[in-house]
């Protein structure tokens, strides 16, 4: 029985890749640690190792084939004994049929095979590529749209502004040679060089101290954490030397700085990787902190927030990452800090969210919408400053308001908004407010436990059909 | 039972495997320049002294670190650096190097006791000071945190190739926080012009030297970052003034990073609120009988042929300089109430 190569994942959040080059052909004999073929995934370039000793008896995925789903066989070897040039499947008829073939391992992939389950992922829940069906009104009516991933818009809007302005540097772990951990800094250091797209060691109180003081003699840092659960080594740094010496030096001294990096829960990671410091960052006063959605505020918000004179944290999310929106083709497109969106438009709820929540709250208004309730998503953007403001306006009109919230429910954003309700918007509600947030526990590493941990758009349904009382 | 491997027997004294800075002179001030210290230190001594006592008069809240004792260390230190180009940062007994820059007793004063004309408006404090337009960066409360913030105004000064050293000032107990020594990796591999300097005062609030550093000399504590340490008697103003100048030839010759270890002593306890019980009361005053900065230079300044009269009126000076520096630190009104919400951030969102 020959035994089937697969198409394996690279890394948790890996669904698909390009089969690059295959490094071995049919009848080639192969031992275990010998590497057969390189495979890209829009993060990286790896090399595919044989497991098994043998010969291969076909390559049924030829190279250069893009969107190979993980689980796809793209080749068999045949064992000692074996005929390997029994039953070969010839290449280039199979490169048509690997989307096919791959859409099947992509459905089978969650499922039983043969009885053993597969890993699987509680953030499939989340990630969500649904977009805004209300336009921005910041675009002008008219303009160019391109498809863009939100890695590619994050990219963008700081060589744009390093283009621009001399005094701007990224620094963090793996920006510069690698190329970002996560590919964000994709093409930096080639275009500005290492004198300001700067490797650190793994250091990140350190490192996060130095982009500060940098800031303070006058430069605008942008610092990368690998992800925010790092950053809890700097957090010093974030919050008493950045976010609170422009006060107690009496408006002295700025620190014109960025924090960025992925935020939030990234999948099968655990605990220790996967936790959204948005509430963290938002209650503390000097700070500004930004939690885009698509890849258009993406954009415009990272730009604005190297604009600013002010220490922003920006929060991303790795799950985003490789997700396409449109995003207007404008030579400088900016979008204000401090302002929330309408992202869909209803009569019935609002439904307040932000950053992978979005996609959520999105998700389920379209459910929803199949059952008559329709329902309006906006989407903060901004977590502080809190744009209070459109959260009322739209609650003055559903009189009903559920917070979509991926991060735990104590003290939250969710929270925040329900206080804020009751204090400005009482005599509008129809319903008590009601917090859709993930479940009050660290992120178990189990997926079927992930799954049940992570919020959903079922969940958000449930709530919605509580406070308007067709539950 | 392993033996332990035989130690070969060294021979010939080690030699060291790269370069290091001379071992610095002492400086060799002209009467003028050693007045002037004296005067300065003197300063700090008397303000600090009445700080002391409006803090036990309650004009003065909080946290409240003396720099009694230390003056020698920022006097001398700063006197060598280019107050166009360098910059100074440091921890929270901030009061004597703001002194040592010339800034107006009047507004630090004033901050100490929370007045809106304090120099950041009464809403830093003691702790909490600065002056950009003497590139002075603070005034730093969380210990340590000065060391990277350092090396980042250092990184400044590269980026911006505008020849500047940075100077960044903590002490013994902020030299086992781990940043430090994470900022001394990349201020070495990136080769940052910047002066490391740990005023070792030998005690880290209540906690001496030896209790709490497992190589107490630390001015060995770059060795293994491959940064040259130094170490200097912190109460000896023109030894303090010879080793930055030592040090700011190091740095500015590119060569990287240097530490300077001041061997000094604070006279106070930590803060206005410790009672010193971890120590004698003559352990205090053997170090003021013996190795005061301030009556050594007196000495030399006598020698040099200033006679007891002529410090008599430099002394009146001072104290009125001081007296009137509380005076209107009492009488200054205390910010508006409407400060509470300005200067949260920079721009309007």
């Amino acid at each position: 029985m020959a035994i089937e190569l697969k198409m394996p994942a690279l890394s948790p959040t890996m669904e698909e890749g390009t089969l690059a080059k295959w490094l071995v052909k049919e009848g080639d004999v192969v031992k275990s640690g010998d590497i057969l073929a390189e495979i890209e995934t829009d993060k990286a370039t790896m090399e595919f190792e044989a497991v098994d000793e043998g010969t291969i008896a076909s390559i049924v995925v030829a190279e250069g084939t893009d969107n190979v789903k993980v689980g796809t066989v793209i080749a068999t070897i045949a064992a000692e004994g074996e005929d390997a040039s029994a039953a070969p499947t010839p290449a280039s008829a199979a490169k048509a049929e690997a989307p096919a073939a791959g859409q099947k391992a992509a459905e089978s992939e969650a499922g039983e095979d043969g009885g053993r389950k597969k890993a699987d992922s509680g953030t499939k829940q989340l990630a969500s590529d649904k977009a805004a069906t209300v336009a921005d009104p910041a675009i002008p009516a008219g303009t160019e749209m391109v498809k863009t991933t939100v890695r590619e818009a994050l990219r963008d809007a700081m060589a744009e502004e390093m283009r621009k302005d001399q005094r701007i540097f990224v620094m963090g772990e793996e920006v510069a040679e690698y190329q970002g951990a996560y590919k964000v800094t994709q093409g930096l250091l080639d275009e500005f060089g290492p004198k300001r797209v700067i490797d650190t060691p793994i250091t990140e109180y350190g490192f996060a101290g130095i982009g500060t003081g940098a800031a303070m003699g006058g430069l605008k840092p942008v610092i990368e954490f690998m992800t925010f659960n790092f950053a809890m080594q700097a957090i010093d740094h974030i919050i008493n030397s950045a976010a609170k010496t422009n006060y107690m030096s009496g408006g002295q001294m700025r620190c014109p700085i960025v924090f960025r990096g992925p935020n939030g829960a990234a999948s099968r990671v655990g605990a220790q990787h996967s936790q959204n410091y948005g509430p963290w960052y938002a209650s503390v006063p000097g700070l500004i902190v930004i939690a885009p959605y698509d890849a258009a505020d993406a954009k415009g918000l990272l730009k604005a927030a190297i604009r600013s004179e002010d220490p922003v944290v920006f929060l991303e999310n790795e799950l985003m990452y490789g997700r396409s929106f449109e995003v207007p083709k404008l030579d400088d497109y900016v979008l204000p800090i401090g302002k929330a969106r309408i992202v869909r438009q209803g009569k019935d709820v609002t439904l307040v969210s932000y950053s992978i929540g979005v996609g959520v709250a999105l998700e389920a208004a379209e459910m929803l919408a199949g059952e008559g309730i329709e329902a309006e998503v906006v989407d903060l953007r901004t977590l502080r400053p809190l744009d209070t403001a459109t959260v009322l306006e739209s609650l003055k009109k559903t009189n009903r308001l559920v917070v979509v919230e991926e991060g735990w429910p104590t003290c939250s954003i969710a929270s925040e908004i329900a206080a804020v309700v009751m204090e400005k918007g009482f005599d509008d509600l129809d319903a008590p407010v009601l917090r859709v947030t993930n479940e009050d526990v660290p992120l178990p590493y189990a997926a079927n436990l992930e799954k049940l941990a992570l919020v959903d758009a079922a969940r958000v349904v449930a709530a919605v059909k509580k406070v308007t009382y067709r539950g | 039972m392993a033996k332990a491997p035989a130690r070969k027997a060294s021979t010939e004294p080690a030699v060291p495997n790269r370069e290091r800075p001379n071992e610095p002179e002492r400086y060799k001030a002209s009467k003028e320049e050693l007045l002037a210290f004296y005067k300065q230190m003197l300063l700090i001594r008397r303000f600090e002294e009445k700080a002391g006592q409006l803090y036990g008069l309650g004009f003065i809240g909080g946290f409240c670190h003396l720099y009694i004792g230390q003056e020698a260390v920022a006097v001398g230190l700063q006197s060598a650096l280019d107050g166009e180009k360098d910059s100074v940062i440091t921890g929270y007994r901030d009061h004597g190097h703001m002194l040592a820059y010339g800034i107006d007793p009047k507004v630090i004063m004033a901050e100490l006791t929370g007045r809106g004309a304090g120099i950041s408006r009464g809403k830093g404090g003691s702790m909490h000071m600065f002056s950009t337009e003497k590139k002075f960066y603070g005034g730093h409360g969380i210990v340590g945190a000065q060391v990277s913030l350092g090396a980042g105004l250092a990184f400044a000064h590269k980026y911006n190739e505008d020849g500047g050293v940075a100077m960044s000032y903590f002490g013994d107990g902020a030299a086992n926080q781990g940043q430090v020594y994470e900022a001394f990796n990349m201020a070495e591999l990136w080769k940052l012009p910047i002066i490391f300097v740990i005023e070792n005062n030998q005690y880290a609030m209540g906690t001496s030297v030896n209790r709490a550093s497992s190589e107490d000399q630390l001015y060995k504590r770059g060795e293994s970052f491959r940064i040259p340490g130094i170490q200097v008697d912190g109460m000896d103003v023109l030894a303090c003034r010879g080793a930055a100048e030592e040090a700011l030839a190091w740095v500015r010759a590119g060569k990287g990073p240097i530490i300077l270890e001041m061997k000094t002593y604070r006279y106070r306890g930590h803060s206005m609120s410790d009672p010193a019980k971890y120590r004698s009361r003559e352990e205090v005053q053997s170090v003021r009988d013996k190795s005061d900065p301030i009556e050594a230079v007196k000495r030399e300044l006598e020698k040099l042929g200033v006679k007891e009269e002529e410090f008599k009126p430099l002394e009146a000076e001072i104290r009125k300089v001081v007296n009137e520096a509380a005076d209107f630190a009492e009488q200054t009104p205390e910010p508006d109430p409407a400060e509470l919400y300005t200067d949260v951030l920079v721009e309007t969102y």
